[in-house]
């Protein structure tokens, strides 16, 4: 077995045929892991022992003849923001390093239901803040398909895991494209579903108006198999959508003849590059499939990210006040009063993006400014998510680039945070609709670096957009 | 300048965060930035538009809602497990009122 290649199905095959057993796999898995973490930090934490018994778990029922779930065996990664009972869960800050939860995540829950065995947890920008995964409090992550390079963010530890063959899903969190871009610039394909797709119960909160839990996979049946088991309504989770949950896989197959794809014209203004390059072949192959194509225009796409940094700042500073030393593992050892508790804990515990975040977010909600900066924010995501609804009653599915450019060197952007933060423009307005969308590979540049297409639908139409993918997939776009 | 140092303390205290000085001058410094073009906002005309709170689908509105009923919640001593300071199976904080 080669569990750096190995997808869902040749697991499942493998399963049933004793190839190998799940004990094996895991186990094969683990050395792995442990073995090629080096290369890229990706990993936070592996934990063999949680592991182990899950696949024992699988063996057994799998000699006792019954059925050990769609994921059954299936090695995965959870990112270190989503909490795991009994094992750590960082969310890549100091503030929390020694943070053991008391409960699983409820998409953990029904990996481990259906079968998965949970390798350990990834490395991400700290609370998710991020796009490039060099806000980790323990160290960046290298993009595996380019070392010196970064592998996106904030969820870069779960998509270079799958990349780099140590973990064959994984799941991330995506607030304003930390599940897409990150895919993209790895080359592997990431899913951010419908907004209440998936319960956010376990996921450490960041925006709670835009966060999502979404996976990472080698190709998209995988993807899609994830997501049939991730989602569906949760008790613990109000917001999570009671909308029944179809199978994803009967969507996989169809042809997309006759599906009308939207280009907004706006993405694509200026942009003059081996991304744009890439896209254009991929619209290609799509209409060589027999989809037609047409331009749309999306309006507002140029307030987003304005609107998009004042809602998640505003959203972040209310979230992260939590922390405050009283309840989550680390006070500042120095702190006599009770303000110098809150200060100094949090003063030395954030890193310097969520001091960023909390500060902008402190400020548009304060007194005098919430009409203004936050009403003002709503307002637009109002306009940008009416955008959609309009060119969604011409066109079946949009397609875009998921970055303006492939993945970027360490360190290259990390002066200028506005400069990082306007390289989110093309996933932050799908985000602010929450309507599903996701990254595919669209072959890479001339220096080999993935490029991603992003396809986005119609609130709940996944089937739609993984339609879309597959069939894209099929007729060879991760390769063009 | 959309922001002075001295509303950045001020802002900082709000939000219970300890700031050195070289962290205050960055911060009035990486805000402004973005505060500039946040701006871009106001060139839109927006009145009469409803603020978007929520994602909002096809549902119906009261479909979320539950019985009122409490059900399990985390034994005190798990509860307390992650705590910095605890005893007598509470949350211990440095002193609040001065004598």
């Amino acid at each position: 077995m080669n569990v750096a290649s190995l997808t869902i199905s040749q697991i499942r095959d493998g399963l049933r045929a004793k190839s190998f057993s799940a004990s094996e796999l895991a186990a094969e898995a683990l050395r792995l892991a442990a073995a090629e973490n080096p290369k890229t930090n990706a990993y936070l934490l592996l934990s063999d022992e949680r592991a182990l018994s899950a696949a024992a778990r699988v063996d057994q029922q799998l000699a006792a003849g019954q059925d050990p779930g769609p994921l059954a065996g299936v090695p995965v990664a959870v990112k270190d923001v989503i909490v795991t009972k009994g094992l750590r869960t960082t969310c890549a800050s100091r503030l929390l390093e020694n943070f053991i939860p008391p409960y699983d995540a409820t998409a953990v829950q029904r990996l481990e239901q259906a079968g998965a065995v949970i390798l350990g947890k990834t490395n991400c920008d700290e609370f998710a803040m991020g796009s490039s995964n060099e806000n980790s409090a323990f160290g960046p992550v290298r993009n595996p398909v380019a070392p010196d390079r970064v592998p996106g963010g904030s969820s870069g530890g779960s998509a270079a895991v799958v990349a780099q063959g140590t973990a064959v899903a994984s799941l991330g969190s995506d607030t304003g494209g930390s599940i897409r871009q990150p895919a993209s610039f790895c080359g592997v394909v990431g899913v951010t579903p419908t907004y209440g797709r998936v319960s956010r119960y376990g996921l450490v909160a960041f925006a709670s108006s835009l966060d999502h839990i979404g996976p990472f996979a080698r190709n998209v049946h995988d993807a899609a198999l994830m997501l049939n088991v991730i989602a569906g309504r949760d008790p613990m989770d109000s917001t999570s959508a009671l909308a029944p949950v179809p199978d994803y896989r009967a969507a996989l197959q169809q042809d997309v003849r006759g599906m009308k794809i939207g280009i907004p014209r706006e993405y694509f203004e200026g942009l003059r590059n081996e991304t744009a390059d890439q896209i254009r072949k991929g619209l290609d192959l799509l209409r060589a499939q027999g989809c037609e194509i047409v331009d749309v225009s999306l309006p507002h796409t140029s307030y987003a990210i304005a609107a998009y940094y004042i809602i998640c700042t505003a959203e972040a500073s209310s979230n992260l006040a939590r922390f405050d030393g009283v309840r989550y593992t680390f006070r500042a050892p120095e702190a006599k009063t009770m303000l110098d508790m809150y200060n100094l804990t949090r003063g030395q515990g954030f890193g310097a993006e969520c001091k960023r975040r909390i500060m902008l977010g402190t400020y548009v909600l304060s007194a005098g400014y919430y009409d203004a900066y936050y009403l003002k924010a709503q307002r637009v995501r109002s306009l940008i998510a009416r955008d959609f609804q309009q060119a969604f009653s011409q066109v079946d599915a949009l397609i875009t680039p998921v970055s303006p450019f492939p993945a970027f060197k360490l360190s290259e952007k990390l002066a200028d945070p506005m400069e990082m933060y306007l390289s989110d423009i093309y996933t932050i307005t799908g985000s602010l609709a929450g309507i599903p969308c996701m990254s595919v590979p669209c072959g890479a540049t001339s220096e080999g670096l993935p490029v991603g297409m992003q396809i986005l639908t119609r609130h709940f139409d996944e089937p739609g957009m993984f339609r879309l993918a597959s069939s894209f997939e099929r007729a060879g776009g991760s390769t063009l | 300048m959309k922001i002075t140092e001295q509303e950045v303390r001020y802002v900082a205290a709000l939000a219970h965060l300890r700031l050195d000085d070289q962290e205050v001058s960055r911060m009035a410094h990486d805000l402004d930035e973005i505060l500039t073009h946040v701006d871009k906002l106001n060139e839109l005309d927006t009145s009469g538009v409803e603020p978007m709170a929520q994602v909002l689908f096809e549902a119906d509105p009261t479909s979320t809602l539950r019985q009122d009923a409490p059900g399990d919640c985390l034994p005190n001593q798990t509860a307390l497990a992650n705590a910095p300071l605890s005893g007598s199976g509470q949350f211990k904080v440095p002193r609040v009122i001065e004598r």
